[in-house]
This record gives C-alpha cells, structure tokens and sequence, in this order.
C-alpha cells in the first residue's frame, strides 16, 4: 500500500493509505456483520423478535453500545461540527445540551415502554398505541410518521459516508456510476448482513465503530489543545461569528448565545430531547434491552457519548482556527467536509483512515438500526395489520428482512438521484414530525384520559404546521426549510418548530378530549393493564443468568443483598 | 392510572428521584444561566464547559436516582418477604 497521492484518470488525488485503512475496517465489520447471526442464536430464530429485537436479551454492556451507536450517528459526525464550523452555537453546540437532556427524560418513560411492549410483545410504539388506544388508525399514523422520519435520515448516513469519500478522493468530477460505485458496495454489504443477522449485526458491530470512535476524539482533542490550543480555537471562533456580513450586516453566527436567542436554544435541545426516543431506531434498541434496569443503568451511563459529541464539535472550531479547507473534489465550498478534512489536514495518512474508518463505520450501525425499525414497523402496523392479519412470527421475520432491503434501497436511490439538501430538509421534517408522535406514545404511557381521535386530530394539526412553518424559512441561499427555528405563533420569539408544534398539538388534544369525553364518543378497549407497566419490574426477581461480559443480570445484582 | 399498591415508590424515594432528575433538566434548560464566556476554564468559555461538566454531572445524578430506586424496591421486598414468613 503505498502512502503517496495515487493519480486516477480523472485527475483527482486518491489517498491510497487511507483507503486501505477504510478498507480494512470495512471489511471487519462486514465479516462481523455476517458472523453476528450466529453470535447469542436462539433456538427459534425466525421470528420479529429475535431479528428485529435480538430475542429481547441485550444486557447492560451491548445496550450500551447498541444505543450509543445507534444514536450517536455518522450525519451527526459530520453535521454537528459543520454547524459548528459555519454557524456556531445555536446551530451546532446545542446537541450537548440536548443529549444531556433526553437521559433525565428518557429515565422516567423509557421502562414503562419497555415493561408495557415486554409484558404484551409489542414490537413497535405503534403496537403500543394499538393495545393502548385501541385505533388502527391512530398506530397507522404512528407508524407511517415513524417510516417517514426514518427514510431521510437513512439516506443522510449515505451523505456522511459521500463526505469520506469525496476527502479520499475518489468521486468529485468522473463517470457517475465509478463515483458512486464505492456508496453502492458499501450498501449492498450492509443490506445482506442486516437480512440475514438482524439487530445483532448493528449490536455486534457497534463495538468496533465505538471504540473507533472514543480513540479518535482522544487523540484529536489531545493534538488541538497541545497545537492548535483551546485559547486560540474559542477566538478564532468568535471572531468569526460575530463578524458581519458586508451585504447583510448579519452576523456570521452565534459564539454565545444571547437574549434574543435563548429561547431558539432551549426549544432545541429540549425539543430534540423529547423527540430523540420517539424515533422507530431508538425504540427499537431499547426494546432489545434484557431488563427495565437495563434501561434506567444506559440512562447514566450512555452521556459519555454526549461528552465524545461535545468534543467532536469542538472539532469545527478547530478546523476553522486551523483554517480548513472546505471545498470538495466538485470544486463547491462543503461545510460538511470540515472535519473530514481537518483529519485530511493535521493528521498522518493512517491516522486520517481510522478518523474516516469511525465515521463510516458510523454510518452503517445506524441505518442497520432504523432500516430494520422502520421494516418492523411496516410489518406490524401496516402489513398485518391491513393486509395478513393472522401472519406467523416466521412470516412477519421474512416480510421484515424484505422490507428492510426495500427501506435501505429506497435511501440509496434517494440520495444518489437527489440533491442531498432534499435530504437534509427532510431529515429536518422529520425531527418535526416524529415529535408529534410524543402525546399519544409518552401520553398513553401514563393516562388514558386523552381521546384517541383527539390525538389523532392533535397529531395532524402538529404534523401539518410543522410542515409548513419549515417549508417558509428562508435563508441567503436556500428558499425552503433554510432553518428549524420559526417565531412561536402570535409573538415574535424564535423557537425550533417542532416545540412549538408540539404545543399546538398538545392544546388540540386536550380541547378536543374534553369535548370527545363531554359527548361521550367511544374510547375504545385498553388492551393493557396497570400491572403491564411494571413487568419484571424490580419487585419481581429474574431467573436470567448474568451471561454477559462482567454485568451480572439485575436480578443477581439485587439479591445479593 | 393509579400505580398498584406493590410498585409505588416511598414518599421519600419519590421526591429525591424526582429532584434529582429535575436539576440537570433545569441547569440546562434555563439557558440564561449559562449563556456567558467567564469565567473561563482552560481556554473554554463558560458556556461551553458548564456544559460539558453536565454531561458527566447529569450521569451521576442519573445513577443516583437509579440507586434510589433500587433500594426502596429492595426495602419493600424485604418488608414482603418478612411478612410472607
């Protein structure tokens, strides 16, 4: 392998050590991804739970690095940094803040969720609100909104892995089909381990990209507070944010945010914290938890990520202090590439391969995850629920594993037929839209006081100003969905859209509950009980032997006393 | 929905838990608080340490109220295992 700029025939510069570094890795986790079926096989493995759940089994550790690497994605490698880069703090730096925040909130509902799907086998939050709520029609919209949140975020794993491969040097200018060739592989691989492994491919493979991951940040924090310094990088950066547009007289973007924008900051975190477990992916890796205390253990100890996150923005300051480059191979200034070509710039060839090697590994865990949560979905709420309704558990796996393919495709041929700003604004709507799943999922966790066609009313109200407040931000250059922030309605405060959509929603809800419950329309059978949201709580002792790597089961852990 | 009898958690408990959860949501949610740059750590201005500080203090109020629950959840089953003796 040779460590020299090989020339291709379309005049870009290959760095051919980084490559086979990728390569390397890529090839790990394929040969993982594929031996991962076998990894913990259960007796009966053709069945939702055991494909798409991993049998339910994943202890403290695995769930650890399951959701860490399922939550913590490539888009987010190269996108919260980019922020960074180009706009600064209410744009970027509020992912720490969120990531902090959706712990506390997650450790309040999450084993409720867990305990209610563990006790009924529900799969989906959809099938929770169908047991719940007792309305096809409202885990429909569930659902759907789940599949549409999911899809472009799919697609922008496969523009963070683009953003790897444009700094390698292949693609840019050339033949369309070599340029994409790379992505096309890339894929084919991942779809073939995740229908014949399921969620253990993605679990399995987690651990390679987060220790990946954690050497990375180690390393490059440590090389920019010993050569950049931190003193320089913070100014570097606020010069640059406060200085002002010459046409615009706008400021760049935000170093601290000030009185007229804690308010958009807030929103932002608190918003995305909200949302972050409404997503089918998250759900799903929380399901495949052994034990409600499985859960509430990653509630404290999954921040770790959001300290790597934190330092990992900071990474866009550094490029910027350090004057990075970010025009890609096409010759078009790219924020996105800051921190790929940060690694391009500071750091030896291998090393910039294990930096591209983390993010491209990071790619694949998730879109594993959500392809497979988003086929669950289909499966469950759409497929028989409307179409077979008495499908076997092994036809349910097989309907799963297709969809997964078709779900996984469908981001390909989004992304490479598109301009990926469609992909961006999407994803945009889809944190907007997935939040409006909150009242009936974490409502219905706690009451079923709110009507179900109340919450299909609030849901749609939520769903549609979302939609519209994003599609008239405008910005210098884009015309639509330029921004996640809108002025709250009737006032002239900036908040992120989908809180504020969030509220509408709730207010239609609980109006329309009051005059549902008044005219007494029928609510339905509630499938679940009160005991549901307690199973195998910590008052019942588990029979489950501490199998895995050093954490005895909760059970053991309790009884010793 | 009324929690069952057997699951609910001690006055005590619940009010520690609760405030421990709250605090980190607080500390970051009021962004007012924090929106400044001094004093400065290190080169960092304050808005950007204070909350990469929470990051680790939010894990250890986190634990704190996963072990709270979980020694009034033993309490009560020792409570019920002397009383079914």
């Amino acid at each position: 392998m040779s460590g020299h700029p090989v020339e291709l025939a379309a005049g870009t510069k290959v760095d051919g050590t980084a490559l086979g570094v990728l390569i390397f890795f890529f090839l790990l986790v394929s040969v993982g991804g594929f031996w991962a079926a076998r990894w913990r096989r259960a007796d009966s493995p053709h069945s939702l739970d055991e494909w798409g759940l991993g049998g339910r089994s994943f202890g403290t550790v695995i769930t650890w690095f399951l959701l860490g690497g399922d939550l913590y994605t490539a888009y987010t490698f190269i996108a919260v940094p980019a922020a960074m880069f180009a706009t600064g703090a209410v744009s970027g730096y509020f992912a720490v803040a969120y990531t902090i925040l959706v712990y506390p909130i997650i450790f309040i509902f999450m084993p409720r969720m867990w305990s209610v799907a563990h006790s009924k086998g529900y799969i989906t939050a959809a099938d929770f609100i169908r047991g719940r709520f007792d309305s096809k029609i409202l885990a429909l919209a569930v659902a759907i909104t789940g599949i549409l949140a999911t899809m472009p975020y799919i697609a922008l794993q496969l523009v963070g892995i683009q953003a790897i491969i444009d700094t390698i040097g292949i693609g840019g200018r050339g033949n369309a089909f070599v340029r994409d060739l790379p992505l096309l592989i890339a894929f084919a691989v991942l779809a073939a381990y995740t229908y014949s492994s399921g969620l253990r491919a993605p679990a399995l493979i987690a651990f390679v990209k987060d220790s990946l991951i954690y050497l990375v940040i180690a390393v490059a924090i440590i090389y920019v507070g010993v050569h950049t310094g931190f003193h320089h990088l913070f100014n570097a950066a606020q010069t640059k944010m406060t200085t002002k547009n010459p046409k615009t007289h706008a400021a760049t973007g935000v170093f601290v945010p000030a009185k007229n924008n804690y308010w958009a900051y807030a929103t932002l975190a608190f918003g995305s914290a909200l949302a972050l477990f409404m997503y089918p992916h998250s759900m799903t890796a929380v399901l495949s938890g052994r034990s409600r205390n499985v859960i509430r253990r990653n509630a404290a100890i999954l921040p770790t990520y959001s300290l790597m996150l934190g330092l990992l923005a900071l990474l866009g300051y550094a490029a910027n202090a350090e004057k990075t480059s970010v025009v890609g191979t096409d010759g078009k200034t790219n924020p996105q590439l800051a921190v790929p070509h940060f690694f391009r710039d500071q750091f030896p060839h291998w090393f910039a391969g294990v930096a591209y090697a983390a993010i491209a590994i990071g790619a694949l865990v998730p879109a594993a995850i959500m392809s497979i949560a988003a086929a669950n979905l289909f499966t469950r709420n759409i497929y028989r629920e409307f179409f077979v309704p008495n499908a076997t558990p092994k036809h349910e796996a097989t309907v799963s594993k297709i969809a997964s393919l078709v779900v996984k495709f469908g981001a390909l041929i989004f992304v490479l037929s598109l301009d990926k700003q469609n992909a961006i604004n999407l994803q945009l709507l889809g944190g907007v839209w997935i939040l409006q799943t909150f009242v009936s999922v974490v409502g219905g966790l706690y009451t079923r006081w709110l009507h179900r066609w109340a919450l299909l009313v609030g849901w749609a109200v939520g769903m549609v100003y979302g939609t519209v407040a994003a599609y008239h931000q405008k910005t210098q250059t884009v015309h639509h969905f330029g921004s996640s922030l809108a002025t709250f309605p009737f006032t002239h405060t900036k908040m992120y859209i989908a809180f504020s959509a969030l509220i509408l929603n709730i207010v239609v809800t609980v109006v329309l509950t009051l005059v549902l419950r008044a005219v007494r329309a029928p609510s339905g059978r509630d499938h679940t009980t009160d005991e549901d949201y307690y199973s195998e709580s910590d008052l019942v002792a588990e029979s489950l032997p501490g199998t895995e790597g050093g954490m005895p089961a909760p059970g053991a852990a309790t009884s010793r006393t | 929905m009324a929690t069952p009898a057997r699951y609910r958690l001690s006055a005590g408990a619940l009010i520690a838990v609760t405030i421990l959860l709250a605090i980190p949501i607080a500390a970051l949610v009021i962004v007012p608080i924090y929106a400044k740059k001094s004093p400065e750590l290190w080169g960092f201005p304050f808005f950007y340490w204070y909350q990469l500080l929470w990051v680790l203090l939010c894990g250890f109020f986190t634990w704190g109220a996963h072990l709270i629950i979980q020694r009034d959840r033993r309490t009560i089953r020792r409570d019920r295992a002397e009383v079914n003796r």
